[in-house]
């Protein structure tokens, strides 16, 4: 299954290969992994997405938990949430295909924000699977690069990650 | 007050009452040395071997319940600290390591001596530091203390660049620190204790597992008392022993791999299974799939909740100290008059005492040539079974586990979770210092010894009158047996050619030194070598090469498939 795991923890030199090493050493998967500071500088929120049995998703947790540096623990996919990437795409737009990568931008409501004679930058929010079924759609012949931020999750309504 | 950053290191060294620094210096830790040089709180122990600087207060902490410190130079010095901090990390030791490093503005081009020890260390600490600047100093050994001696205690290393040692500011020792994001529970949920007692009391064939953090928690009399309320027959692990007097009627052994059989079959048969600061090692409980096809409910005490609900499934959890939460049973039980069914227990014992009497741990002795077991038994009877002993590992650790009988907790030092050959000579040093005039010995095999031999030296810098018992079967045993066993007697490298005169090599170092080949001269070189109050003697037991450990559980099987003798082989 499925689970995104949502960490607050000390915004301290190393801090990261804490978690990292984690996964690696005892061999639980990491999908994807995005960290940036919040409001409070002291402090980094990670998002870590996963898959595992309900066993090693605990376990993932119970690790976490006993990390130092980990100041927080939850797993926001166990209820109401969202979940958003940021995706970046530069594509081949010369001929027929500059009005098609127009067009597919617009339908997924994607904004170009870079262009040259040869080319788009076409930027994409939205869910995993929005985003690959953006990739999906187009030619794959014309992606000339693909970056992605990863999974960010926040809980829905009340529910609160903060300490 | 102004001082340098080496100042502040020897002061909070001081201010946490630290007895014995265990170290081996290099240039990255010059200025503390100087300032070690300049005091005489801290006694500063020179190993050979930086292995061995961990393993001694490694020794230090396991019997003392306090905080051991070592201190290492930058490079070598932190790669040859390793194994010892992974030995204390796997038997949750709680330790500081102060590591030097080479100066901040060398750090990441790779300067003479420069590793990465914050990175390396990372997966075998508790956790670890890197200070970068003097004025953290002070804050940051405070943390280290309190978070290698709470919780699940455990090694916390911390690095120091050499400018920073240099550097000067103001020092005040902080009387507290704030580590928001940790927060050891101690006292367990009170739902989770009350459901607990219950199951114990419909238990009808109960059985307790106790493990280290019995040790750790200093709650062995807890545990005692609570298994006396309850009459249940009580097991411990390797790392548990002394955790319940092994001479108790109540207690049925260690369990596990060579355990004995009447604990493995109790463990395995019991209904409801009161699982105290232990962690259902592989090494414990063997085949997970096969163990738990058995059904019984599972009552887990421990400080970790990540060690909960691991490897077994368990029904109900108490995260706590174990002896906060073995208080807090005890006093539900004592507050009311509820207590199992007698009839029922007393069945159960009928059981576990036809278990019993299959004498597990007999074997046949020989008056023609050295028995392990019996050397064992014999240093049991001599010491009145109140030495402290360190293990290295192998067949003589085994043996020394199932011989010697711990009527008390923190008597018994051996390497449970990494198996770490080499750790018995320092650890028993460490052991010495914080025990002098008690009795202390290091059960051995001729082949872990050379592992940390160097250290021989060190014993007699700082006369450490230790006892050395070597069971010296010319094979390392252990894998001997197992190539007996699985691979076809094919003894792929376990035989040594050309061993040292062990005897000779203890008088080379100034010690006394002793070969016994005769079972009727091992008594009296046991005596000779106790009466010797301010010696070392290293006694090289020349024993049966082709002795096995017994009884065994063969890897992948279960609890109750155990082989008594190479007969059910
Ligand atoms: C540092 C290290 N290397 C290798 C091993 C694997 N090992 C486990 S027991 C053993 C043999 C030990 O031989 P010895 O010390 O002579 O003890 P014996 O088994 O003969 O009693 C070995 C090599 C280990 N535990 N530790």
């Amino acid at each position: 299954m499925r689970h995104v795991l949502s960490l607050l923890l000390e915004n301290e030199a190393g801090a990261l290969s804490r978690v990292s090493g984690l996964f690696s050493s005892r061999g639980y998967n990491i999908e994807s992994l995005t960290v940036a500071p919040t409001e409070d500088a002291s402090m980094s929120r990670m998002t870590i997405v996963t898959s595992g049995s309900d066993e090693v998703i605990e376990q993932i947790t119970k690790q976490l938990n006993k990390l130092v540096d980990v100041v927080k623990v939850i797993d926001v996919s166990e209820a109401a949430h969202i979940e958003r990437e940021l995706m970046l795409v530069k594509v081949r737009a010369v001929g027929a295909a500059r009005e098609e990568m127009k067009r597919m931008a617009d339908i997924f409501r994607g904004r170009i924000i870079d262009v040259t004679d040869a080319s788009y930058v076409i930027e994409l929010t939205g869910t995993q699977e929005k985003l690959d079924s953006f990739l999906g759609a187009l030619d794959g012949g014309l992606i000339l690069e693909t970056v992605r931020s990863g999974v960010c999750g926040i809980g829905r309504g009340d529910r609160v990650l903060k300490i | 007050m102004v001082l340098t950053g080496a100042e502040i290191v020897v002061r909070c060294l001081q201010e946490e009452k630290v007895e014995y620094l265990f170290g081996y210096p290099g240039g990255s830790v010059l200025f503390i040395y100087d300032e070690l040089f300049k005091q005489d709180k801290v006694r500063h122990v020179l190993v050979r071997h930086e292995q061995a600087a961990v393993h001694a207060a490694d020794g230090y902490a396991r019997t003392t319940g306090k905080v051991g410190v070592a201190l290492v130079t930058s490079g070598p010095g932190a790669t040859n600290a390793v194994t010892g901090i992974a030995t204390a990390y796997m038997d949750s030791i709680p330790l500081v390591i102060i590591s030097g490093q080479v100066p901040t503005a060398a750090i990441g081009l790779d300067a003479f001596q420069e590793v990465d020890t914050v990175g390396i260390t990372r997966p075998c600490v508790k956790h670890n530091f890197l200070v970068r600047d003097a004025r953290d100093i002070a804050a940051t050994l405070k943390k280290a203390f309190l978070i290698a001696s709470t919780g699940r205690p455990g090694p916390v290393l911390v690095d120091i660049p050499k400018d920073v040692t240099a550097q000067r500011c103001e020092f005040a020792y902080p009387e507290t620190v704030n580590l928001r994001s940790y927060n050891p529970v101690t006292r367990g949920h009170s739902g989770q204790i009350r459901k607990a007692v219950q199951l114990l009391l419909e238990a009808r064939r109960p059985m307790i597992y106790s493990g280290g953090g019995v040790v750790l928690s200093n709650a062995a009399e807890k545990l005692t008392k609570l298994a006396r309320l309850l009459n249940f027959p009580c097991t411990n692990t390797l790392m548990g022993l002394g955790g319940f007097p092994a001479s108790d009627r109540q207690f049925v052994g260690m369990l596990g791999m060579h355990g004995s059989y009447e604990a493995n079959m109790g463990m395995h048969y019991c209904d409801v299974l009161l699982a105290v600061g232990a962690r259902f090692d592989d090494r414990v409980i063997g085949n997970t799939e096969h163990f738990t096809q058995e059904p019984r409910k599972i009552i887990h005490i421990d400080i970790d909740p990540s060690s909960i609900s691991k490897r077994v499934r368990v029904d109900v959890p108490i995260v706590g100290d174990v002896g906060d939460v073995l208080d807090d049973m005890i006093a539900y039980l004592e507050a009311g008059s509820e207590r199992p069914d007698a009839e029922c227990l007393a069945a159960w014992w009928r059981q576990v005492d036809e278990w019993r009497s299959r004498d597990s741990l007999g074997y046949k002795n020989s008056n023609e040539i050295i028995k392990p077991q019996f050397v064992v038994q014999k240093l049991w009877e001599i010491t009145g079974g109140d030495a402290f002993i360190t293990t290295d590992v192998g067949q003589h650790q085994m043996w020394s586990a199932q011989y010697y009988k711990f009527d008390k907790p923190r008597r018994w030092v051996t390497s449970g979770g990494l198996g770490t050959m080499g750790f018995g000579l320092p650890a028993a040093m460490g052991v010495q210092l914080a025990h002098p005039g008690s009795p202390v010995a290091c059960i051995t095999g001729e082949g872990s010894i050379q592992m940390c031999i160097q250290e021989l030296s060190t014993c007699k810098q700082y006369r450490l009158p230790i006892k050395i018992i070597s069971l010296n079967n010319r094979y390392l045993g252990m894998v001997r047996q197992w190539q007996e066993i699985f691979h076809g007697n094919r003894y792929s490298e376990s035989y040594m050619d050309s061993l040292p005169d062990f005897a000779k090599l203890a008088e080379a170092y100034g010690h006394v030194g002793l070969q016994i080949t005769k079972p009727g001269d091992v008594e009296g070189a046991l005596r000779e070598a106790f009466k010797r109050k301010d010696d070392l003697v290293f006694l090289d037991f020349r024993i049966d090469q082709t002795e096995n450990v017994y009884p065994m559980i063969q890897g992948g099987k279960g609890l109750n498939e155990m082989i008594l003798s190479s007969e059910d082989l």
